[in-house]
């Protein structure tokens, strides 16, 4: 999550102090993973460096959350370049993740449907958790729960796209096994 | 625990359907039953509900042993204790919603003041209450399952069989049937075997075993 420029986002209506910013974006994006106040700040900073944001004023008291920001004309304009470029199309890291298991654990000679079953079930716990948090919530938190659970369904049918593909897959994956070990030790094919 | 299934196997022809499969369901439990195609799910859901007898294995309803009851008993052990829920609903054509939802209770010789009484509340509990007097050819899909969610649990039955009770629908339909579903019979306190091949309707289920070639795998 581009936490830069969501916060650029945040601060484009109105000029804001930090901690109204954090609140503002835990409200919406914070459900999974809260900001802390120290990232905020640091954000902002890095943000005043590049001439994204400047400080507007300062309140009375000491101390950042008494400081009040405002985006800058180029702060208005890298906003809109962000909203304006598609999202690359990608599969996160922990999803690719599923697929290397599979493989090594064919590549080594394991079982992986029971591995996948196991996956499979810890995948449907977190839909039933996304599915109480659609229910209790407000649209927001609907549409990010239905965001997740969209995701979930994919890797649930590429888990049973797997599964049923298995036997040939380890033969795939033996027959490259077989031809890697061929090329490592060509004498002790002619013996 | 309300229903439980021991070794269950059951062959047509060479096709074992299932293969000592193995499942529990508590009291008041939501368990989804997944797999894919042609892996027992529907025939696990019969065999569990005594419409079919397995070849091995034993079903206990209530603690007591029932695929080796004689059909007569077993049929009413169905219209007494168990609700259904089809993919296409299977309500009687020719009967008004509020009929096919009062028939359960009339099949019981409830008294038919009571039972209308009855079927008025989960109609109204399930929003097709203005609808009551229509067939079911004169309602949407989803109207007409929520029919059949309610005539499923009219008589408050101590488990429901819902056999892809949305396969019909689309999926915002689906998603108000099976609401409808699972929050009455949280209400009512009955127990749900829930067959479906879609995760996001298992995700309404407590639980989820997974069956493949007749074998509970998970």
């Amino acid at each position: 999550m581009s936490v830069s420029r969501i916060l650029l986002g945040l601060l484009e209506p109105h000029s804001q102090h930090g901690y109204v910013l954090r609140q503002r974006y835990d409200e919406w994006f914070g459900a999974s993973r809260p900001l802390k106040s120290a990232q905020v700040y640091a954000t902002l900073g890095r943000l005043d460096k590049e001439g994204l944001v400047g400080l507007a004023g300062v309140a009375s008291g000491v101390g950042p959350d008494r400081r009040v920001y405002a985006i800058t004309e180029a702060g208005v304009g890298e906003l809109e370049r962000w909203l304006d470029e598609p999202e690359v199309p990608e599969v996160t890291g922990s999803r690719k993740v599923l697929f290397a298991k599979v493989l090594i654990a064919l590549s080594s000679g394991r079982p992986a449907a029971p591995m996948l079953d196991r996956q499979r079930q810890a995948h449907l716990a977190r839909m039933r958790e996304m599915r109480a948090r659609r229910q209790a919530g407000d649209l927001i938190s609907q549409l990010d729960a239905d965001f997740e659970m969209y995701h979930l369904d994919a890797d649930l049918r590429w888990i049973d796209g797997a599964v049923a593909r298995l036997d040939r897959l380890a033969a795939l994956v033996h027959r490259a096994d077989q031809r890697a070990d061929t090329d490592t030790h060509p004498d002790e094919e002619t013996r | 625990m309300i229903l439980h299934g021991s070794h269950l196997s059951l062959r047509f022809g060479q096709t074992d359907a299932l293969d000592d499969a193995e499942i529990t369901v508590d009291s008041a439990e939501i368990v989804a039953v997944m797999g894919p195609s042609g892996s027992g799910k529907s025939t696990l859901l019969h065999v569990l509900a005594g419409i079919l007898r397995p070849d091995r294995g034993e079903v206990t309803f209530d603690n007591q042993r029932i695929d080796n009851l004689p059909d007569g008993r077993r049929s009413r052990l169905r219209l007494r204790s168990f609700g259904f829920v089809l993919q296409f609903g299977d309500l009687v054509p020719e009967l008004s919603l509020r009929q096919n939802v009062e028939l359960p209770l009339r099949l019981l010789d409830v008294p038919r003041s009571e039972a209308r009484t009855r079927a008025a509340e989960l109609l109204r509990l399930l929003e097709v209450d203005d609808l009551a007097d229509r067939r079911p050819g004169q309602v949407s899909g989803g109207q007409a399952q929520r029919a059949a969610v309610a005539r499923a649990l009219v008589h408050r039955p101590a488990v429901v069989f819902a056999d892809e009770p949305t396969g019909a629908l689309d999926s915002a339909a689906g998603e108000v049937v099976l609401d409808a579903l699972t929050g009455l019979a949280r209400k009512e306190g009955s127990a749900v075997v829930l067959v479906t091949h879609e995760s996001r309707v298992a995700a309404y289920a407590d639980r989820t075993v997974f069956l493949r070639d007749g074998q509970v795998t998970a």
